[in-house]
């Protein structure tokens, strides 16, 4: 099975292991990531103003092209790329008035036909977490798991529609299909500070180190995510926090196909953990999961 | 032959005259055939005005009317009244509205408004001419009540009217009367002790013999119409006799059964045989069906079904093989005080409502404070049992929020929450009270006293702001909120977080709203006729309204409401039959095809199909007039009386005639 795939700008650069990962699993999985040619960048923000028309012609040229292949889906793996193309597909099916102005301006014909999905969706949806777990090679036995949503992959909901927005469960059963154990936070929907990162380093730092307390609290040996925006906070925001909060101790921060691959017994050393500021290797070989 | 007709026309002071010239107007209608008679005055609703019309009609045996004055709103009873005194068929009188439609909207174009007036004029006297002698139509009444729903809105309409000398059946679904009052401590602004409240007006309907208690019950089918209302209630079994239970619980003791206590909000756990609650008139235990092993066990064949309860009964009261019944209500009258439910906190995960237990709603946290509740009366947490110190009461909880949840106020959660926090902190004297409101509604007599001395007296810490998130973080609640005055974002750790949940109409209200034929509103609330001046009416006639079913309200509103609506049935009952005007729908009988299609347009259930001849009658009682199945039916079977096609017809000519010669 072949899906469609827009990676987007930062999954080349700083969150390569997110898409590597992504991309091999699929494999062991038994369906291929198809990158879209020539795709540009979503805009990574949706326009919050209504009549700010021209930062959705970038995402609705992209799902355009998506429809003009022939198909009718499209697979991303990055929370921010999701969002925004999720949420410009809604206005193109709903709003004929906006619709009108964008696909004149860009000269497409495009109505909403592609469905957006995110890879964690097109494993619960397509493949299923129950053939997941039946493909799953080395379960992550006795690894607790911290599930962070943030926002981007979950809100608004009535637009994303992903899963619920209080208390979404996806991501704890994608979890549980890898043989690890998920545990409950109550700061797994919360904001991880997004942007104020480069305008109010202290604003992001505050709102990583709540996150990351909360899951330490809950008994988790490492945090998950969706999104290079929350893994760039969580993990690189770390040696600030340590600054202010001597007590705080550091905790590795994976992107969820990093854990996918171990589950599927991919070599670890193909994973891109050098790249993550924490290093998760001493506690992922202390769990007996990389050797 | 033709009628001899007389127009009257009146000035009303200069509301009419400075823009209708009516010396004008009675020379053109003089002109108009069939006239025998015209003249204007200058307030013909006076007395000596009304005495030139039926000295007129008498003088010269007058057979049709016009008085053209004012809206016939305002008094087409009174010269029909005036034109039935001397011996003319009040229905052959007509009103030709020249001041509203006329006179107050031409004001500056004299010959216009004059022109305009006399079309007004002849097409009304077309009108007449077509016009037949009507009498009102006579309607039996039975003066028996039905009141569904046993709150205090149920109870109080009941006592008025039994009081009053009618028989009356309550029906309530539950296995007690009582209501949600039952379930609540104290009142507000007085602190009055409500079980004692209550207990008082219970044993007020249990001694009253007129009265009759449909305990487990629900309306099945409603037939008939305003006076003669057919009502079928299905009663659930009564598992228990009371006539052989002695009330000594043996059978509470051996059920296997452990579930949420409704009645306590989920703060107890009950048998499936249990008190319904702690009042002496819910002595008698009540088996509930569905939590049941017996039951249960009859659908899995090789289960042995339990019977402990049957079995250890001392005076063999227990009969697990009782039936549901169903008994028939002759009455006049339908009051519905249906009454709410809390709005589900489980639609407000952001509050952990349902996942954190020491979240709970408002009426779970009366269940503390009540003297007789599940903690006798200590406020303490439901996951540890400890005395909570820093208690969140988080007012407008799903009201107030059109985007997703409940547009309206509940309009009660501001006073109580006051009461609760007061409450509280009398109880608690080191604990601190914290309320997050959007707005303090205090607007009846004593509410913002009582709300200023809990802020200054009972020092409640109000903080305006809507609370973002509560999440549990080791034995504490962390409540995320904003104090918008000072324009802060504030976090608080609480020990226990109450809810006042949007009030809603109860469960099942849209449906039996349908059968009763009442009309909702897009929240399911019953709709008053009038919000202004036909407060307690719903819109079909002989059905009245009380209580929280309509719109939110505390108890003072409500048996308000419950008082008036016992008022308006007995103004009812003070005759011995109704009278409903003729002014209604009439079938031709050779063009009807028995199509049905008025039967389903009719809003009051006025139409029904006769299964001998296959027309579609007309319920004289129920039909309001109105209209609809006139415009409906296909092959214009339907007519209303007096305002029939042929006269509109008439009537619109006359009015194009004449503008085409101004």
């Amino acid at each position: 099975m072949k899906y469609p795939y827009f990676p987007g700008c930062t999954l080349y650069t700083k969150a390569k292991k997110l898409d590597d990962a992504g991309r091999e699993c699929s494999q062991k999985l038994g369906f291929e990531l198809d990158e879209l040619k020539d795709w540009t960048c979503c805009g990574a923000t949706f326009p919050l103003v209504n009549d700010y028309h021209i930062a959705m012609s970038g995402p609705t040229r992209i799902l355009a092209d998506t429809k003009a292949r022939g198909d009718d889906k499209l697979v991303t793996l990055c929370s921010v790329c999701f969002n925004v193309l999720k949420r410009t597909n809604h206005v193109m099916r709903n709003d004929e008035e906006r619709r009108a102005k964008i696909t004149d301006f860009i000269e497409r014909d495009y109505h909403g036909e592609v469905e957006v999905l995110h890879y964690l969706q097109l494993l619960r949806d397509e493949i299923g977490f129950d053939t997941l777990r039946e493909k799953v090679v080395k379960p992550l036995t006795g690894l607790k798991v911290a599930c962070y949503y943030g926002c981007l992959l979950l809100r608004p909901v009535k637009e994303i529609g992903l899963d619920a927005m209080e208390n979404p469960t996806i991501f704890e059963e994608f979890i549980r299909a890898l043989g690890a154990e998920p545990v409950e936070f109550p700061y797994k929907v919360e904001c991880c500070g997004a942007f104020q990162t480069v305008h109010s380093m202290t604003t992001a730092t505050r709102c990583s180190h709540d996150i990351l307390r909360s899951a330490k609290n809950s008994g988790a040996d490492l945090v998950i995510t969706t999104c290079p925006l929350c893994q760039f906070n969580l993990d690189d925001r770390q040696p600030e926090i340590q600054k202010s909060h001597t007590a705080f101790s550091a905790i590795p921060v994976l992107y969820f196909t990093q854990l996918l691959a171990l589950a599927l017994d991919l070599p670890a050393a193909g994973l891109g953990f050098e790249r993550n500021l924490i290093d998760p290797l001493p506690l992922l070989k202390e769990k007996g999961i990389v050797s | 032959m033709e009628k001899k007709l007389g127009v009257f026309i009146c000035w009303c002071g200069s509301n009419i005259a400075s823009s209708v010239d009516v010396d004008k107007a009675v020379a053109e209608a003089k002109k108009l055939d069939g006239v025998v008679h015209a003249e204007n005055y200058m307030y013909m609703c006076s007395d000596p005005g009304q005495q030139k019309v039926k000295d007129t009609i008498s003088e010269k045996g007058l057979d049709g009317v016009v008085v053209a004055c004012c809206s016939p709103r305002m008094h087409e009873n009174t010269f029909r009244k005036a034109a039935g005194s001397v011996g003319l068929n009040s229905y052959l009188l007509e009103i030709a509205n020249i001041r509203e439609q006329c006179s107050w909207v031409h004001q500056n174009n004299k010959p216009l408004a004059t022109a305009k007036a006399v079309s007004i004029i002849e097409g009304t006297l077309d009108k007449v001419k077509e016009n037949l002698p009507l009498e009102t139509i006579t309607i039996d009444l039975t003066k028996r009540v039905c009141v569904v729903g046993g709150g205090i809105a149920g109870i109080m309409s009941a006592l008025d009217l039994a009081n009053a000398g009618y028989e009356v059946a309550i029906i309530e679904k539950e296995p007690a009367i009582g209501g949600h009052m039952a379930q609540i401590s104290q009142t507000f602004p007085f602190f009055q002790n409500v079980p004692q409240l209550l207990q008082k007006k219970i044993e007020e309907v249990n001694a009253n013999p007129r009265i009759k208690l449909y305990l487990n019950s629900e309306v099945d089918v409603l037939e008939g119409y305003v006076g003669n209302f057919n009502v079928t209630i299905r009663t659930q079994p009564a598992f228990v006799d009371p006539a052989k239970c002695t009330a000594c619980g043996k059978c509470l003791e051996v059920c296997p059964v452990s579930v949420a206590d409704e009645f306590n909000r989920g703060l107890s756990r009950r048998g499936a045989i249990f008190r319904y609650n702690q009042t002496e008139a819910a002595r008698i235990p009540v088996l509930m069906q569905s939590d049941c092993l017996y039951f249960s066990a009859a659908e899995v064949a090789d289960a042995t079904s339990c019977r402990a309860c049957a079995d250890i009964c001392p005076e063999q009261a227990i009969d697990l093989d009782s039936i549901r019944t169903l008994n028939d209500e002759f009455v006049g009258a339908i009051v519905m005080a249906t009454g709410y439910d809390l709005y589900s906190p489980l639609k407000m995960p952001e509050y952990g409502a349902g996942q954190l237990p020491d979240v709970i709603d408002a009426l779970a946290f009366e269940r503390l404070l009540d003297p007789s509740g599940p903690t006798g009366g200590q406020v303490v947490r439901p996951s540890d049992g400890r005395v909570p110190k820093h208690v969140v009461f988080i007012q407008c909880v799903g009201s107030r929020d059109p985007e997703r949840h409940k547009a309206y106020c509940s309009r009660a959660c501001c006073m109580y929450t006051a009461k609760q926090a007061r409450l509280y902190r009398q109880q608690v004297k080191d604990g601190t009270a914290y309320i997050s409101y959007m707005d303090i509604r205090s607007d009846s007599r004593g509410f913002e006293e009582f709300v200023q001395q809990g802020m200054e007296q009972e020092n409640l810490v109000y903080i305006r702001g809507r609370v973002a998130k509560v999440i549990a973080e080791g034995d504490y609640l962390r409540v995320f909120t904003a104090d918008t005055l000072s324009s802060r974002q504030m976090e608080i750790e609480a020990d226990l977080v109450v809810l006042a949940m949007a009030m809603e109409p109860k469960a099942g209200t849209r449906e039996l709203a349908k059968k009763m034929n009442v009309t909702i509103d897009g929240d399911a609330f019953l709709s008053e006729t009038h919000i202004k001046l036909y407060p307690v009416e719903s819109s079909t006639k002989g059905v009245y309204l009380a209580g929280c079913g309509q719109s939110p309200k505390d108890i003072t509103d409500t048996v308000s409401q419950a008082l008036a609506t016992a008022g308006k049935i007995q103004l009812m009952f003070s005759n011995e039959t109704l009278i409903a005007d003729p002014l209604i729908a009439e079938v031709k009988s050779d063009v009807c095809s028995g199509c049905g299609i008025c039967i389903e347009i009719c809003p009051y259930g006025a139409r029904l199909m006769n299964n001998f001849t296959r027309i579609s009658d007309v319920n004289q009682a129920v039909c309001q007039g109105c209209g609809a199945c006139i415009a409906a039916c296909p092959n214009k079977a339907c007519e209303l009386i007096n305002s029939t096609s042929r006269q509109f017809i008439r009537m619109i000519g006359d009015f194009a005639g004449k503008a085409e010669a101004v």
